[in-house]
Protein backbone atom coordinates (compact mmCIF):
# COMPACT_ATOMS: atom_id res chain seq x y z
CA UNK A 1 0.00 0.00 0.00
CA UNK A 2 1.27 3.61 -0.47
CA UNK A 3 0.80 5.99 1.79
CA UNK A 4 0.72 10.05 1.84
CA UNK A 5 1.43 12.11 4.90
CA UNK A 6 0.45 14.71 5.69
CA UNK A 7 3.42 16.90 7.46
CA UNK A 8 2.54 19.57 9.77
CA UNK A 9 4.68 22.37 10.56
CA UNK A 10 4.73 25.87 11.91
CA UNK A 11 6.92 28.87 11.51
CA UNK A 12 8.73 27.30 8.92
CA UNK A 13 9.75 24.56 11.12
CA UNK A 14 8.41 20.82 11.06
CA UNK A 15 6.10 19.92 14.32
CA UNK A 16 6.17 16.40 15.98
CA UNK A 17 3.01 15.63 15.78
CA UNK A 18 3.47 14.00 12.11
CA UNK A 19 5.97 11.56 13.96
CA UNK A 20 3.73 9.44 15.17
CA UNK A 21 1.83 9.36 11.64
CA UNK A 22 4.50 8.06 10.04
CA UNK A 23 4.83 5.16 12.38
CA UNK A 24 1.41 4.39 11.80
CA UNK A 25 1.49 4.86 7.75
CA UNK A 26 4.57 2.62 8.00
CA UNK A 27 2.37 0.07 9.45
CA UNK A 28 0.44 0.03 6.36
CA UNK A 29 2.99 0.39 3.44
CA UNK A 30 4.96 2.81 1.69
CA UNK A 31 5.45 6.24 3.17
CA UNK A 32 5.51 9.67 1.42
CA UNK A 33 5.18 12.84 3.26
CA UNK A 34 3.18 15.88 1.76
CA UNK A 35 5.13 18.94 2.76
CA UNK A 36 2.73 21.64 1.78
CA UNK A 37 2.60 25.89 2.65
CA UNK A 38 4.60 29.06 1.49
CA UNK A 39 8.30 29.26 1.94
CA UNK A 40 8.65 25.76 3.26
CA UNK A 41 12.13 24.71 1.80
CA UNK A 42 13.94 24.01 5.08
CA UNK A 43 10.63 21.89 6.13
CA UNK A 44 11.10 19.45 3.46
CA UNK A 45 14.43 19.28 4.26
CA UNK A 46 13.72 18.17 7.92
CA UNK A 47 11.26 15.94 6.61
CA UNK A 48 13.44 14.05 4.29
CA UNK A 49 15.11 13.46 7.38
CA UNK A 50 12.70 10.89 9.14
CA UNK A 51 13.61 8.00 8.93
CA UNK A 52 11.13 5.35 6.96
CA UNK A 53 10.10 7.91 4.49
CA UNK A 54 10.17 7.03 0.87
CA UNK A 55 9.51 10.79 -0.82
CA UNK A 56 8.91 14.15 0.57
CA UNK A 57 6.46 16.20 -1.93
CA UNK A 58 6.30 19.79 -1.59
CA UNK A 59 3.67 22.00 -2.76
CA UNK A 60 5.00 25.45 -1.64
CA UNK A 61 2.72 28.21 -2.89
CA UNK A 62 1.59 31.11 -1.26
CA UNK A 63 -2.38 29.07 -1.52
CA UNK A 64 -0.77 26.76 1.16
CA UNK A 65 -0.01 29.14 3.70
CA UNK A 66 -1.96 28.92 7.08
CA UNK A 67 -3.20 25.64 5.92
CA UNK A 68 -6.55 26.62 4.33
CA UNK A 69 -8.37 23.76 4.01
CA UNK A 70 -10.02 25.08 1.09
CA UNK A 71 -7.19 25.18 -0.76
CA UNK A 72 -5.46 22.01 0.86
CA UNK A 73 -8.26 19.46 0.12
CA UNK A 74 -8.20 19.57 -3.77
CA UNK A 75 -4.10 19.66 -4.14
CA UNK A 76 -3.99 16.04 -1.85
CA UNK A 77 -7.17 14.48 -3.82
CA UNK A 78 -5.08 15.37 -7.05
CA UNK A 79 -2.03 13.89 -5.51
CA UNK A 80 -4.58 10.98 -3.84
CA UNK A 81 -4.62 9.52 -7.89
CA UNK A 82 -1.50 8.22 -6.37
CA UNK A 83 -1.96 6.62 -3.48
CA UNK A 84 -3.76 4.32 -1.50
CA UNK A 85 -4.13 6.13 2.06
CA UNK A 86 -3.89 9.89 3.35
CA UNK A 87 -3.22 9.78 6.78
CA UNK A 88 -3.17 13.41 8.96
CA UNK A 89 -2.32 13.49 13.16
CA UNK A 90 -5.79 14.04 14.90
CA UNK A 91 -4.33 17.56 15.42
CA UNK A 92 -6.47 20.68 14.68
CA UNK A 93 -4.91 20.99 11.35
CA UNK A 94 -5.29 17.18 10.86
CA UNK A 95 -8.95 17.83 12.06
CA UNK A 96 -9.65 20.47 9.89
CA UNK A 97 -8.57 19.14 6.47
CA UNK A 98 -8.94 15.17 6.81
CA UNK A 99 -12.18 14.70 6.51
CA UNK A 100 -12.54 17.69 3.68
CA UNK A 101 -10.21 15.09 1.42
CA UNK A 102 -12.06 12.22 2.71
CA UNK A 103 -15.74 13.57 1.32
CA UNK A 104 -14.24 14.68 -2.23
CA UNK A 105 -12.54 10.97 -2.32
CA UNK A 106 -16.00 9.58 -1.55
CA UNK A 107 -14.50 7.41 1.78
CA UNK A 108 -15.58 7.41 5.02
CA UNK A 109 -12.55 8.66 7.47
CA UNK A 110 -11.43 6.93 10.13
CA UNK A 111 -10.95 9.67 12.96
CA UNK A 112 -8.72 9.58 15.52
CA UNK A 113 -7.19 5.47 15.29
CA UNK A 114 -5.80 4.23 18.07
CA UNK A 115 -4.29 1.07 16.17
CA UNK A 116 -3.42 -0.33 13.10
CA UNK A 117 -5.12 -4.07 12.93
CA UNK A 118 -4.64 -4.95 9.41
CA UNK A 119 -4.86 -3.44 6.13
CA UNK A 120 -8.46 -1.98 6.42
CA UNK A 121 -8.86 -2.49 10.17
CA UNK A 122 -8.20 -0.05 13.41
CA UNK A 123 -9.20 0.63 16.54
CA UNK A 124 -10.62 3.63 17.38
CA UNK A 125 -12.12 5.56 20.86
CA UNK A 126 -15.82 6.24 20.67
CA UNK A 127 -18.48 7.60 23.38
CA UNK A 128 -15.78 10.07 25.37
CA UNK A 129 -13.26 6.98 25.06
CA UNK A 130 -15.77 4.59 27.29
CA UNK A 131 -15.73 2.49 24.28
CA UNK A 132 -13.13 0.85 21.70
CA UNK A 133 -14.41 0.04 18.61
CA UNK A 134 -12.70 -2.14 15.70
CA UNK A 135 -13.76 -1.13 12.38
CA UNK A 136 -13.15 -2.52 9.12
CA UNK A 137 -13.39 0.13 5.60
CA UNK A 138 -14.70 -1.11 3.06
CA UNK A 139 -13.65 1.92 1.08
CA UNK A 140 -11.23 1.90 -2.28
CA UNK A 141 -8.73 4.51 -0.32
CA UNK A 142 -8.32 5.35 3.18
CA UNK A 143 -8.36 8.18 4.69
CA UNK A 144 -7.68 8.45 8.46
CA UNK A 145 -6.49 10.57 11.57
CA UNK A 146 -3.90 9.63 14.18
CA UNK A 147 -4.10 9.49 17.40
CA UNK A 148 -0.67 11.13 18.50
CA UNK A 149 -0.50 9.81 22.20
CA UNK A 150 -0.51 6.21 21.19
CA UNK A 151 2.09 5.49 18.26
CA UNK A 152 5.58 5.56 18.71
CA UNK A 153 7.33 8.92 17.19
CA UNK A 154 9.25 7.86 13.54
CA UNK A 155 12.77 9.01 14.36
CA UNK A 156 13.45 12.12 13.24
CA UNK A 157 17.09 12.43 12.09
CA UNK A 158 18.97 9.45 9.99
CA UNK A 159 16.43 9.30 6.82
CA UNK A 160 16.96 9.81 3.17
CA UNK A 161 14.09 10.77 1.78
CA UNK A 162 13.81 12.47 -1.98
CA UNK A 163 12.34 15.63 -2.13
CA UNK A 164 10.30 15.95 -5.16
CA UNK A 165 8.24 19.62 -6.06
CA UNK A 166 4.18 19.27 -6.76
CA UNK A 167 2.20 21.73 -7.64
CA UNK A 168 -1.91 21.42 -7.32
CA UNK A 169 -4.88 23.53 -8.31
CA UNK A 170 -3.77 26.77 -6.14
CA UNK A 171 -6.29 29.09 -4.10
CA UNK A 172 -9.40 28.58 -4.17
CA UNK A 173 -10.87 32.05 -3.49
CA UNK A 174 -13.22 30.87 -0.84
CA UNK A 175 -11.92 31.72 2.00
CA UNK A 176 -8.69 34.10 3.59
CA UNK A 177 -6.34 33.39 6.80
CA UNK A 178 -6.42 36.87 8.90
CA UNK A 179 -5.07 36.22 12.01
CA UNK A 180 -3.69 34.20 15.07
CA UNK A 181 -3.23 34.83 18.30
CA UNK A 182 -1.29 31.85 19.40
CA UNK A 183 0.44 32.29 22.70
CA UNK A 184 4.37 31.66 22.68
CA UNK A 185 5.27 29.31 26.05
CA UNK A 186 8.08 28.50 26.66
CA UNK A 187 6.88 25.15 28.15
CA UNK A 188 6.82 21.44 26.16
CA UNK A 189 3.86 21.10 24.25
CA UNK A 190 0.80 19.67 25.98
CA UNK A 191 0.04 16.67 23.94
CA UNK A 192 4.10 15.55 23.90
CA UNK A 193 5.01 16.42 27.77
CA UNK A 194 6.49 14.18 29.73
CA UNK A 195 4.61 15.89 32.85
CA UNK A 196 1.43 17.78 32.91
CA UNK A 197 0.34 19.62 35.81
CA UNK A 198 -3.20 20.31 35.33
CA UNK A 199 -5.94 22.29 37.20
CA UNK A 200 -9.90 22.78 37.39
CA UNK A 201 -12.70 25.36 38.34
CA UNK A 202 -11.28 25.01 42.15
CA UNK A 203 -8.41 27.14 41.41
CA UNK A 204 -10.95 29.72 41.56
CA UNK A 205 -9.65 32.36 39.36
CA UNK A 206 -6.61 33.22 36.36
CA UNK A 207 -4.67 35.01 39.65
CA UNK A 208 -4.76 31.76 41.34
CA UNK A 209 -4.29 29.13 38.73
CA UNK A 210 -0.98 31.24 37.71
CA UNK A 211 0.15 31.60 41.57
CA UNK A 212 -0.55 27.62 42.64
CA UNK A 213 0.07 25.73 39.00
CA UNK A 214 2.66 27.65 37.30
CA UNK A 215 5.19 27.12 39.96
CA UNK A 216 4.68 23.20 40.32
CA UNK A 217 4.80 22.96 36.48
CA UNK A 218 7.76 24.63 36.45
CA UNK A 219 9.48 23.20 38.88
CA UNK A 220 8.76 19.73 37.15
CA UNK A 221 9.43 21.77 33.23
CA UNK A 222 5.45 20.05 32.70
CA UNK A 223 3.25 21.67 30.38
CA UNK A 224 0.24 22.91 32.23
CA UNK A 225 -3.05 21.62 31.07
CA UNK A 226 -7.00 22.21 32.62
CA UNK A 227 -10.08 20.96 32.51
CA UNK A 228 -13.28 22.64 30.83
CA UNK A 229 -14.66 24.07 33.83
CA UNK A 230 -11.08 26.20 34.42
CA UNK A 231 -11.12 27.67 30.40
CA UNK A 232 -14.80 28.40 30.34
CA UNK A 233 -14.06 30.34 33.69
CA UNK A 234 -11.37 32.06 31.42
CA UNK A 235 -8.50 30.85 34.26
CA UNK A 236 -6.28 29.83 30.90
CA UNK A 237 -6.62 29.63 27.66
CA UNK A 238 -8.78 27.13 25.44
CA UNK A 239 -5.49 25.65 24.15
CA UNK A 240 -4.86 24.39 27.83
CA UNK A 241 -8.34 21.96 27.63
CA UNK A 242 -7.60 18.44 27.91
CA UNK A 243 -10.59 16.02 27.21
CA UNK A 244 -13.19 14.22 24.93
CA UNK A 245 -13.09 17.47 22.94
CA UNK A 246 -10.01 19.54 23.62
CA UNK A 247 -6.41 17.47 24.04
CA UNK A 248 -5.61 13.97 24.16
CA UNK A 249 -2.48 13.18 26.26
CA UNK A 250 -0.29 10.57 27.80
CA UNK A 251 2.13 11.83 29.82
CA UNK A 252 4.65 10.28 32.12
CA UNK A 253 2.78 12.04 35.37
CA UNK A 254 -0.69 13.84 35.41
CA UNK A 255 -1.52 16.06 37.89
CA UNK A 256 -5.35 16.60 38.28
CA UNK A 257 -5.62 20.00 40.64
CA UNK A 258 -9.40 20.53 42.15
CA UNK A 259 -10.33 18.61 38.74
CA UNK A 260 -13.47 16.25 39.60
CA UNK A 261 -12.80 13.64 36.80
CA UNK A 262 -15.61 14.44 34.83
CA UNK A 263 -16.11 11.41 31.67
CA UNK A 264 -15.25 14.03 29.08
CA UNK A 265 -11.92 14.90 31.40
CA UNK A 266 -11.18 11.41 31.97
CA UNK A 267 -11.41 10.71 27.84
CA UNK A 268 -8.04 13.53 27.75
CA UNK A 269 -6.03 11.80 30.47
CA UNK A 270 -6.43 8.68 31.51
CA UNK A 271 -3.87 6.74 29.41
CA UNK A 272 -1.44 8.62 31.33
CA UNK A 273 1.53 6.29 33.02
CA UNK A 274 0.81 7.96 36.30
CA UNK A 275 -1.71 10.05 37.44
CA UNK A 276 -2.33 11.91 40.19
CA UNK A 277 -5.02 13.58 42.04
CA UNK A 278 -5.89 15.92 44.50
CA UNK A 279 -9.05 17.55 45.80
CA UNK A 280 -11.13 18.00 48.52
CA UNK A 281 -13.79 15.55 47.70
CA UNK A 282 -12.70 12.24 48.71
CA UNK A 283 -15.55 10.91 46.40
CA UNK A 284 -14.36 12.91 43.14
CA UNK A 285 -14.11 10.28 39.78
CA UNK A 286 -10.77 11.32 39.68
CA UNK A 287 -9.97 9.08 42.42
CA UNK A 288 -11.01 5.91 40.18
CA UNK A 289 -8.46 6.75 37.90
CA UNK A 290 -5.62 8.41 39.90
CA UNK A 291 -2.74 6.00 41.08
CA UNK A 292 -1.91 8.52 44.36
CA UNK A 293 -4.35 10.89 45.52
CA UNK A 294 -3.82 13.22 48.38
CA UNK A 295 -7.47 14.48 50.19
CA UNK A 296 -7.30 18.20 50.82
CA UNK A 297 -7.48 21.67 50.15
CA UNK A 298 -4.93 21.99 47.18
CA UNK A 299 -4.41 25.40 48.36
CA UNK A 300 -2.21 23.76 50.95
CA UNK A 301 -1.40 20.95 49.61
CA UNK A 302 0.71 22.35 46.17
CA UNK A 303 2.36 24.79 47.57
CA UNK A 304 4.12 22.45 50.12
CA UNK A 305 4.34 19.99 47.15
CA UNK A 306 6.26 22.27 45.04
CA UNK A 307 8.48 23.56 48.02
CA UNK A 308 9.31 20.11 48.71
CA UNK A 309 10.34 18.71 45.21
CA UNK B 1 -30.14 34.66 4.71
CA UNK B 2 -31.70 30.85 5.94
CA UNK B 3 -28.92 29.28 8.53
CA UNK B 4 -29.44 25.52 8.40
CA UNK B 5 -28.70 23.62 11.95
CA UNK B 6 -28.27 19.48 11.85
CA UNK B 7 -29.00 18.55 15.26
CA UNK B 8 -28.33 15.08 16.18
CA UNK B 9 -29.41 13.02 18.75
CA UNK B 10 -26.94 11.09 21.70
CA UNK B 11 -26.64 9.57 24.76
CA UNK B 12 -27.03 12.51 27.13
CA UNK B 13 -23.47 13.85 28.17
CA UNK B 14 -24.16 13.07 32.03
CA UNK B 15 -24.90 9.33 31.29
CA UNK B 16 -21.93 7.17 31.66
CA UNK B 17 -21.96 4.62 28.42
CA UNK B 18 -22.16 1.11 28.93
CA UNK B 19 -20.77 -1.39 26.50
CA UNK B 20 -22.84 -4.23 25.33
CA UNK B 21 -21.73 -7.87 26.54
CA UNK B 22 -21.84 -9.72 23.02
CA UNK B 23 -19.42 -6.72 22.27
CA UNK B 24 -21.83 -5.21 19.39
CA UNK B 25 -22.03 -2.05 20.92
CA UNK B 26 -22.85 0.41 23.38
CA UNK B 27 -26.58 -0.59 25.26
CA UNK B 28 -28.42 2.60 24.71
CA UNK B 29 -31.93 0.89 25.30
CA UNK B 30 -33.58 2.58 28.63
CA UNK B 31 -30.62 5.16 28.13
CA UNK B 32 -31.61 9.12 28.19
CA UNK B 33 -30.68 11.04 24.78
CA UNK B 34 -30.83 14.17 24.60
CA UNK B 35 -29.63 16.76 21.85
CA UNK B 36 -25.67 16.82 20.92
CA UNK B 37 -24.55 19.59 23.40
CA UNK B 38 -22.23 20.79 20.08
CA UNK B 39 -25.28 21.24 18.10
CA UNK B 40 -27.85 23.15 20.98
CA UNK B 41 -24.56 25.78 20.82
CA UNK B 42 -24.57 25.74 16.80
CA UNK B 43 -28.59 26.48 17.25
CA UNK B 44 -27.96 28.99 19.47
CA UNK B 45 -25.95 31.01 17.23
CA UNK B 46 -28.59 30.40 14.32
CA UNK B 47 -31.00 31.78 16.65
CA UNK B 48 -28.91 34.67 17.52
CA UNK B 49 -27.97 35.32 14.10
CA UNK B 50 -32.02 35.86 13.26
CA UNK B 51 -32.65 37.54 16.57
CA UNK B 52 -30.13 40.07 15.24
CA UNK B 53 -31.69 40.49 11.87
CA UNK B 54 -29.01 38.77 10.23
CA UNK B 55 -30.79 35.56 9.18
CA UNK B 56 -34.12 35.06 8.08
CA UNK B 57 -35.25 31.78 9.16
CA UNK B 58 -33.50 28.71 11.14
CA UNK B 59 -33.99 25.45 9.92
CA UNK B 60 -33.31 22.21 12.53
CA UNK B 61 -32.45 19.17 10.60
CA UNK B 62 -31.99 15.93 12.17
CA UNK B 63 -30.83 12.34 10.88
CA UNK B 64 -32.08 9.54 12.99
CA UNK B 65 -34.91 7.67 14.43
CA UNK B 66 -38.67 8.54 14.66
CA UNK B 67 -37.62 9.31 18.38
CA UNK B 68 -35.13 12.29 17.02
CA UNK B 69 -38.13 13.89 16.69
CA UNK B 70 -38.27 14.98 20.12
CA UNK B 71 -34.52 16.77 19.69
CA UNK B 72 -36.03 18.40 16.99
CA UNK B 73 -39.40 19.65 19.11
CA UNK B 74 -36.25 20.56 21.75
CA UNK B 75 -34.70 22.59 19.03
CA UNK B 76 -37.91 24.09 17.56
CA UNK B 77 -38.34 25.37 21.50
CA UNK B 78 -35.22 26.94 21.74
CA UNK B 79 -36.20 28.79 18.82
CA UNK B 80 -35.86 26.54 15.70
CA UNK B 81 -38.79 28.03 13.14
CA UNK B 82 -39.12 24.89 11.55
CA UNK B 83 -37.65 21.37 11.31
CA UNK B 84 -36.75 18.41 9.10
CA UNK B 85 -36.34 14.86 10.01
CA UNK B 86 -35.04 11.98 7.81
CA UNK B 87 -36.13 8.62 9.30
CA UNK B 88 -33.37 5.95 9.28
CA UNK B 89 -33.65 3.78 12.19
CA UNK B 90 -30.00 2.50 11.42
CA UNK B 91 -26.96 3.99 12.32
CA UNK B 92 -25.74 6.43 9.63
CA UNK B 93 -22.20 7.52 8.95
CA UNK B 94 -20.89 11.28 8.65
CA UNK B 95 -20.48 10.75 5.15
CA UNK B 96 -23.88 9.81 4.50
CA UNK B 97 -25.50 12.27 6.52
CA UNK B 98 -23.33 14.99 4.93
CA UNK B 99 -24.59 13.81 1.73
CA UNK B 100 -28.48 13.49 3.24
CA UNK B 101 -27.34 17.28 4.32
CA UNK B 102 -26.02 18.76 0.99
CA UNK B 103 -29.46 17.37 -0.29
CA UNK B 104 -31.63 19.48 1.93
CA UNK B 105 -28.32 22.81 1.36
CA UNK B 106 -29.67 21.89 -2.16
CA UNK B 107 -33.15 22.66 -1.62
CA UNK B 108 -33.21 25.08 0.97
CA UNK B 109 -30.39 27.37 0.07
CA UNK B 110 -29.22 28.42 2.96
CA UNK B 111 -26.49 31.35 3.46
CA UNK B 112 -24.74 29.17 7.03
CA UNK B 113 -24.97 26.02 7.75
CA UNK B 114 -24.02 26.08 11.36
CA UNK B 115 -22.92 22.40 12.99
CA UNK B 116 -21.58 20.90 16.12
CA UNK B 117 -17.74 20.15 16.19
CA UNK B 118 -18.43 16.83 17.44
CA UNK B 119 -20.90 14.32 18.39
CA UNK B 120 -20.62 12.95 21.47
CA UNK B 121 -21.25 9.09 20.42
CA UNK B 122 -19.17 8.45 17.58
CA UNK B 123 -16.07 11.55 18.38
CA UNK B 124 -15.87 11.77 14.36
CA UNK B 125 -15.39 15.66 14.18
CA UNK B 126 -15.82 15.38 10.30
CA UNK B 127 -19.48 15.82 9.24
CA UNK B 128 -19.30 19.76 9.31
CA UNK B 129 -16.00 19.76 7.10
CA UNK B 130 -17.37 16.81 4.46
CA UNK B 131 -20.49 19.20 4.10
CA UNK B 132 -18.85 21.85 3.17
CA UNK B 133 -16.43 19.94 0.66
CA UNK B 134 -19.92 18.33 -1.02
CA UNK B 135 -21.23 21.66 -1.52
CA UNK B 136 -17.59 23.01 -2.52
CA UNK B 137 -18.09 25.77 -0.05
CA UNK B 138 -15.40 27.17 3.02
CA UNK B 139 -15.86 25.78 6.34
CA UNK B 140 -15.14 27.32 9.78
CA UNK B 141 -14.31 24.83 11.88
CA UNK B 142 -14.54 24.91 16.25
CA UNK B 143 -15.91 28.14 16.13
CA UNK B 144 -15.59 30.58 19.24
CA UNK B 145 -16.75 33.57 17.32
CA UNK B 146 -18.58 33.97 14.44
CA UNK B 147 -19.70 37.39 12.72
CA UNK B 148 -21.35 37.84 9.48
CA UNK B 149 -20.87 41.31 7.11
CA UNK B 150 -21.69 41.73 3.87
CA UNK B 151 -21.13 38.87 1.87
CA UNK B 152 -18.82 37.62 4.22
CA UNK B 153 -18.46 35.66 7.40
CA UNK B 154 -15.47 35.42 10.12
CA UNK B 155 -14.89 33.04 12.14
CA UNK B 156 -12.50 32.41 15.31
CA UNK B 157 -11.08 29.21 15.62
CA UNK B 158 -10.51 27.17 18.57
CA UNK B 159 -6.92 25.94 17.09
CA UNK B 160 -4.16 23.39 19.21
CA UNK B 161 -1.98 26.94 19.56
CA UNK B 162 -4.97 29.50 20.27
CA UNK B 163 -6.91 31.24 18.43
CA UNK B 164 -6.91 31.74 14.62
CA UNK B 165 -9.42 34.07 12.54
CA UNK B 166 -10.56 33.34 8.75
CA UNK B 167 -12.66 34.89 6.63
CA UNK B 168 -15.18 32.94 4.09
CA UNK B 169 -17.37 33.81 1.61
CA UNK B 170 -20.64 32.64 1.96
CA UNK B 171 -22.44 30.54 1.69
CA UNK B 172 -20.31 29.02 4.13
CA UNK B 173 -19.92 25.93 6.72
CA UNK B 174 -19.26 26.04 10.60
CA UNK B 175 -19.08 24.10 13.55
CA UNK B 176 -19.60 25.42 16.90
CA UNK B 177 -16.78 24.83 19.35
CA UNK B 178 -17.37 24.80 22.95
CA UNK B 179 -16.59 29.03 23.66
CA UNK B 180 -18.99 29.86 21.04
CA UNK B 181 -21.95 30.92 23.43
CA UNK B 182 -23.73 29.35 25.94
CA UNK B 183 -27.41 27.84 25.13
CA UNK B 184 -30.78 29.28 26.35
CA UNK B 185 -32.84 26.54 27.80
CA UNK B 186 -36.32 26.65 26.38
CA UNK B 187 -39.29 28.06 28.37
CA UNK B 188 -42.54 26.48 28.96
CA UNK B 189 -44.26 28.87 26.98
CA UNK B 190 -41.93 28.22 23.87
CA UNK B 191 -42.30 24.23 24.02
CA UNK B 192 -45.93 24.64 24.22
CA UNK B 193 -45.59 26.69 20.94
CA UNK B 194 -42.67 24.52 18.96
CA UNK B 195 -45.42 21.88 19.18
CA UNK B 196 -47.64 23.77 16.48
CA UNK B 197 -44.22 24.53 14.52
CA UNK B 198 -43.87 22.22 10.81
CA UNK B 199 -41.50 19.50 11.26
CA UNK B 200 -41.49 17.76 8.25
CA UNK B 201 -40.85 13.92 7.37
CA UNK B 202 -38.42 12.48 4.95
CA UNK B 203 -36.50 9.56 3.82
CA UNK B 204 -32.94 8.95 2.26
CA UNK B 205 -34.96 7.66 -0.57
CA UNK B 206 -36.91 11.15 -1.18
CA UNK B 207 -32.85 12.65 -1.57
CA UNK B 208 -31.96 9.71 -3.67
CA UNK B 209 -28.71 9.44 -1.22
CA UNK B 210 -27.27 5.94 -1.07
CA UNK B 211 -26.80 5.45 3.12
CA UNK B 212 -24.92 2.12 2.83
CA UNK B 213 -22.54 1.97 5.66
CA UNK B 214 -18.72 1.85 4.49
CA UNK B 215 -16.99 0.79 7.61
CA UNK B 216 -18.21 -2.41 9.68
CA UNK B 217 -17.81 -2.91 13.16
CA UNK B 218 -16.19 -5.97 13.78
CA UNK B 219 -16.37 -5.38 18.15
CA UNK B 220 -17.04 -2.82 20.47
CA UNK B 221 -15.05 -3.54 23.81
CA UNK B 222 -14.73 -1.75 27.03
CA UNK B 223 -11.39 0.08 27.47
CA UNK B 224 -8.60 -1.08 29.82
CA UNK B 225 -9.55 -0.06 33.02
CA UNK B 226 -6.97 1.00 35.70
CA UNK B 227 -5.66 -0.76 38.85
CA UNK B 228 -7.01 0.62 41.20
CA UNK B 229 -4.38 3.46 43.41
CA UNK B 230 -4.10 4.29 46.71
CA UNK B 231 -4.74 7.74 48.75
CA UNK B 232 -1.91 9.21 50.45
CA UNK B 233 -2.30 10.67 54.09
CA UNK B 234 0.57 13.53 53.34
CA UNK B 235 2.74 15.47 51.06
CA UNK B 236 5.69 14.15 52.17
CA UNK B 237 4.01 10.50 51.60
CA UNK B 238 3.62 12.13 47.56
CA UNK B 239 6.88 12.79 47.10
CA UNK B 240 8.64 9.82 48.04
CA UNK B 241 6.21 8.11 45.79
CA UNK B 242 6.81 10.95 43.22
CA UNK B 243 10.87 10.40 43.62
CA UNK B 244 10.81 6.48 43.48
CA UNK B 245 9.23 6.87 40.63
CA UNK B 246 11.94 8.79 38.77
CA UNK B 247 10.15 12.32 38.58
CA UNK B 248 12.65 14.86 37.62
CA UNK B 249 12.34 18.03 39.81
C1 LIG C 1 -19.96 18.43 25.06
C2 LIG C 1 -19.08 18.50 26.25
C3 LIG C 1 -17.72 18.40 26.06
C4 LIG C 1 -16.87 18.50 27.16
N1 LIG C 1 -15.54 18.38 26.95
C5 LIG C 1 -14.70 18.48 28.00
C6 LIG C 1 -13.29 18.34 27.84
O1 LIG C 1 -12.79 18.14 26.72
N2 LIG C 1 -12.50 18.46 28.93
C7 LIG C 1 -13.01 18.68 30.20
O2 LIG C 1 -12.23 18.80 31.16
N3 LIG C 1 -14.33 18.79 30.37
C8 LIG C 1 -15.18 18.71 29.32
N4 LIG C 1 -16.52 18.85 29.53
C9 LIG C 1 -16.99 19.30 30.85
C10 LIG C 1 -17.11 18.21 31.91
O3 LIG C 1 -18.36 17.57 31.78
C11 LIG C 1 -17.00 18.83 33.33
O4 LIG C 1 -18.00 19.81 33.47
C12 LIG C 1 -15.66 19.48 33.60
O5 LIG C 1 -14.61 18.60 33.25
C13 LIG C 1 -15.56 19.87 35.06
O6 LIG C 1 -14.37 20.57 35.33
P1 LIG C 1 -13.73 20.57 36.78
O7 LIG C 1 -13.43 19.17 37.17
O8 LIG C 1 -12.62 21.55 36.76
O9 LIG C 1 -14.88 21.21 37.67
P2 LIG C 1 -15.80 20.55 38.78
O10 LIG C 1 -16.50 19.35 38.27
O11 LIG C 1 -16.61 21.65 39.35
O12 LIG C 1 -14.77 20.02 39.86
C14 LIG C 1 -14.06 20.82 40.71
C15 LIG C 1 -13.40 19.90 41.72
O13 LIG C 1 -12.56 20.65 42.61
C16 LIG C 1 -12.67 20.14 43.92
N5 LIG C 1 -12.30 21.21 44.85
C17 LIG C 1 -13.00 22.33 45.14
N6 LIG C 1 -12.29 23.11 45.99
C18 LIG C 1 -11.11 22.47 46.22
C19 LIG C 1 -9.96 22.78 46.99
N7 LIG C 1 -9.86 23.93 47.67
N8 LIG C 1 -8.95 21.90 47.01
C20 LIG C 1 -9.01 20.74 46.30
N9 LIG C 1 -10.09 20.41 45.54
C21 LIG C 1 -11.12 21.27 45.50
C22 LIG C 1 -14.09 19.67 44.05
O14 LIG C 1 -14.17 18.64 45.03
C23 LIG C 1 -14.37 19.15 42.63
O15 LIG C 1 -14.09 17.76 42.54
C24 LIG C 1 -17.39 18.72 28.46
C25 LIG C 1 -18.76 18.80 28.63
C26 LIG C 1 -19.61 18.70 27.55
C27 LIG C 1 -21.07 18.78 27.76
N1 LIG D 1 -27.46 12.01 12.31
C1 LIG D 1 -27.24 13.33 12.33
N2 LIG D 1 -28.27 14.20 12.20
C2 LIG D 1 -28.07 15.54 12.22
N3 LIG D 1 -26.85 16.09 12.36
C3 LIG D 1 -25.79 15.28 12.48
C4 LIG D 1 -25.92 13.87 12.47
N4 LIG D 1 -24.69 13.34 12.60
C5 LIG D 1 -23.83 14.37 12.71
N5 LIG D 1 -24.49 15.55 12.63
C6 LIG D 1 -23.92 16.90 12.72
O1 LIG D 1 -22.51 16.82 12.53
C7 LIG D 1 -21.81 17.23 13.68
C8 LIG D 1 -20.51 16.47 13.82
O2 LIG D 1 -20.75 15.09 13.95
P1 LIG D 1 -19.60 13.99 13.80
O3 LIG D 1 -18.86 14.30 12.54
O4 LIG D 1 -20.32 12.69 13.77
O5 LIG D 1 -18.73 14.13 15.02
C9 LIG D 1 -22.81 17.09 14.81
O6 LIG D 1 -22.49 17.94 15.89
C10 LIG D 1 -24.12 17.48 14.12
O7 LIG D 1 -24.24 18.89 14.00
Amino acid sequence: MKTLVWAEHENGRLKDASLPTVTAAAKLGEVDLLVAGAGVAGVAQAAAQIVGVGQVLVADDEAYAHALPENLAPLVVELMAGYDAFLAPATSTGKNIAPRVAALLDVMQLSDILSVEGPQTFTRAIYAGNAIATVKSSDAKLVITVRGSTFAKAVASGGVATISPVSGPGNQELSNFVRADIAQSTRPELTSAKVVVAGGRALGSAEKFQDVIEPLADKLKAAVGASRAAVDAGYVPNDYQVGQTGKIVAPEFYFAIGISGAIQHLAGMKDAKTIVAINADPEAPIFGVADYGLVGDLFEIVPALTAKL
Amino acid sequence: MKVLVPVKRVIDYNIRPRVKADGSGVDLVNVKMSMNPFDEIALEEAVRLREKGQASEVIAVSIGPAKAQDTLRTALAMGADRAILIVVETEVEPLAVAKLLKAVADEEQPGVVILGKQAIDDDCNQTGQMLAALMGRPQGTFASAVSVAGDRVEVTREVDGGLETVSLALPAVITADLRLNEPRYASLPNIMKARSKPLAQKTPADYRVDITPRLTTLKVAEPPVRAAGVVLDSVDALVAKLKELGISA
